[in-house]
């Protein structure tokens, strides 16, 4: 018989390989676990477009329609209401007025940066209702000048009651609250005049 | 010996199990008040499973059918509001007795070395009960479940890069539903209380090795008598068996008044809009959540959105609850009990004890100037304490420690 003689050297290497080995393993055997917690078929499926029909929006007021289970707000904004959008005396409270800093990526491309609506179309607005703080929806507030929301600097928009942001009536958020970043503008076009479907981007004219 | 337990003691070692843990496990024999509440939290794990189980052969874990459900285990089961207003007072009460336990620990210096440890098992526990209670939260499907969810986890959501797509896998969907609430059942009656069971089982294993510290903070195992047993030790059955299930029945006494005759306890054990079904598209005027994590959601709204991200005040909060885990470490006082520290030490640890306090009342008020800075001043004071600690806990004259304990 030979004399046996143990190799460590060849013991450890293959106490490691055989340890890589089994983590790979692991891995893939926890990607379909993992995987079960993603958005089923159903789920997607559930996220379709769904269209909205505004012939009857009057101005100052505001539907709610659940778009992904997300409340969507299509709100009508009077004359008024535009120009104050417009105006210095807002835009100076804003944190991102043009979209062009943190909100880069909070609407699409083809909507105006001070309506934040689709052109020709400003009035009524498109907004997803949900905070860009941590989710709550906010209030409608269009009454400017509320007593509660600051006064003379309220020119009517929303108001987050968790953690008090404030939103113009163009979604953009106001300097200095929790709110980081502006509210989101979904995809949207126009199918008719009164027909508004949500979830789909506007066809190039 | 009997022959039937010398027969299971061939087989399994049942003498030796209750020997070490029970008969011949030497406690100190000056245990306080604040020595309590390790053994209640243990009596409380055991109220919520079995309350727990119960509630699980009614309830429906289907968003649709979910609020109904406990509607219907609060009017039409039998005893059912006994059995779920028990398992919802007892969450509060649970974290009543956690805090008092951790408070202990902060004031006996528990934490220190050789206990390390046990302090890590006890936080990381802490940590899953908080997950658990909020779990356990979502599950009526009322108003606060609903809107609590969207925002907790959306918390998730700011972390950079990979926050959307770990929101939405969170989710299972693209906004909380029926997919996030039937994982949150899975989670909160099987995954977590399975893990709960095994740290719990770890921390008492931990800790029986070590010994139990005491209000003096000496080691009564560095004093033994001829037969290696400490001096200062009692066996803990019968004389703190004994003790205990005392405090246990005037424990229980308060539990039933609650669970009686104010088992929402003025909001702060259970929300009023929870008794309103969850609405996707109407927020609540005002959201608060559940009083024991109040602290932590203070840290959170005092911390302002920095670069355009929310990450920041994310990462304060869970910051406040992992630097408790540094504890052992930062603390570089000679003495472990409050007994014997410094002047200046207790002063302190006042100070972190009122600003936990503070934060916790104001994460329950709505968001104004005031309450903001509040927030700011005191979440700065409660982290102070942990970063200064090194400092600190070396300045000042401690006292003389005994040999043996007193009282």
């Amino acid at each position: 018989m030979s004399e046996q003689t143990i190799d460590l050297k060849k013991r450890r290497f293959l106490t490691k390989a055989t340890s890589v080995v089994g983590a790979v393993g692991v891995g893939f055997a926890a990607w379909p676990f993992l995987s079960t917690w993603k958005p089923s078929a159903k789920a997607k499926a559930a996220g379709a477009p769904i269209d909205v029909d505004i012939s009857k929006l009057e101005a100052g007021q505001l539907v709610r329609v659940l778009w992904r289970k997300k409340p969507v707000w299509i709100f009508k904004r009077d004359e008024k209401a535009l120009e104050s959008l417009d105006s210095e005396d807002l835009i100076k409270n804003l944190d991102d007025p043009d979209g062009t800093g943190n909100s880069k990526n909070q609407q699409p491309n083809y909507v105006t940066s001070n309506f934040r609506a689709i052109k020709n179309k400003e009035s009524v607005a498109v907004i997803v209702g949900v905070c860009t703080h941590l989710g709550c929806s906010p209030t409608y507030r269009p009454e400017p000048g509320a007593a509660d929301l600051g006064g003379d600097s309220w020119k009517g928009g929303f108001y987050c009651p968790c953690h008090g942001s404030k939103f113009d009536l163009a979604g953009r958020v106001y300097a200095g609250v929790p709110a980081p970043t502006n509210l989101v503008i979904p995809p949207y076009q126009y199918v008719t005049d009164s027909l508004i479907r949500i979830g789909v981007d506007q066809q190039k004219t | 010996m009997n022959n039937k337990q010398s027969w299971i003691d061939q087989r399994f070692p049942l003498s030796k199990v209750i020997n070490e843990h029970l008969a011949e496990y030497y406690t100190p024999r000056n245990f306080n008040f604040w020595y309590f509440f390790g053994g209640l939290a243990v009596v409380m794990l055991i109220m919520q499973l079995v309350t727990g189980i119960f509630l699980t052969m009614h309830y429906k874990p289907d968003a649709e059918y979910a609020f109904a459900s406990v509607e219907y285990i609060m009017r039409d089961v039998e005893w059912g509001w006994f059995i779920r207003y028990m398992h919802s007072t007892g969450a509060s009460a649970f974290f009543v007795i956690i805090y008092l336990h951790m408070m202990r620990a902060l004031l006996y210096g528990s934490y220190k070395g050789p206990r390390e440890l046990i302090w890590i098992l006890g936080m990381v526990l802490y940590i899953l009960l908080l997950a658990e209670a909020f779990m356990g939260y979502v599950l009526p499907w009322g108003q606060m479940s609903f809107w609590g969810a969207q925002v907790i986890i959306s918390l998730f959501g700011s972390v950079p890069i990979v926050g959307p797509d770990l929101l939405v896998w969170i989710l299972g969907d693209y906004a909380v539903g029926d997919a996030t609430l039937n994982r949150f059942f899975s989670l909160h009656v099987v995954v977590i209380p399975l893990i709960l069971v095994v740290l719990v089982f770890l921390h008492i294993v931990a800790l029986h090795h070590v010994g139990s510290n005491n209000p003096d903070g000496i080691e009564i195992k560095k004093n033994k008598d001829a037969d290696g047993i400490p001096k200062d030790g009692i066996p803990f059955h019968p004389y703190f068996t004994i003790k205990d299930s005392v405090v246990v029945v005037g424990f229980l006494w308060i539990f039933c008044a609650v669970v009686f005759y104010a088992p929402a306890l003025n909001g702060y054990f259970l929300e009023a809009p929870n008794f309103i079904e969850a609405n996707p598209l109407k927020t609540p005027e005002h959201i608060a959540p559940l009083w024991y994590l109040t602290p932590y959601y203070s840290v959170l709204r005092a911390i302002p959105p920095l670069f355009g991200s929310q990450f920041p005040g994310v990462l304060g909060m869970f910051a406040a609850l992992g630097v408790f885990f540094l504890l052992p470490w930062l603390d570089r006082s000679p003495v472990k009990s409050i007994r014997y520290r410094s002047p200046i030490y207790k002063w302190i640890l006042g100070t972190f004890v009122i600003s936990f306090i503070m934060l916790g009342w104001l994460g329950v008020q709505p968001v104004t100037p005031l309450y903001v800075l509040l927030a700011r001043i005191f979440t700065t004071l409660y982290f102070s304490f942990f970063i200064l600690m090194p400092w600190f806990s070396t300045l000042g004259k401690t006292k003389e420690v005994p040999e043996r304990v007193t009282g």
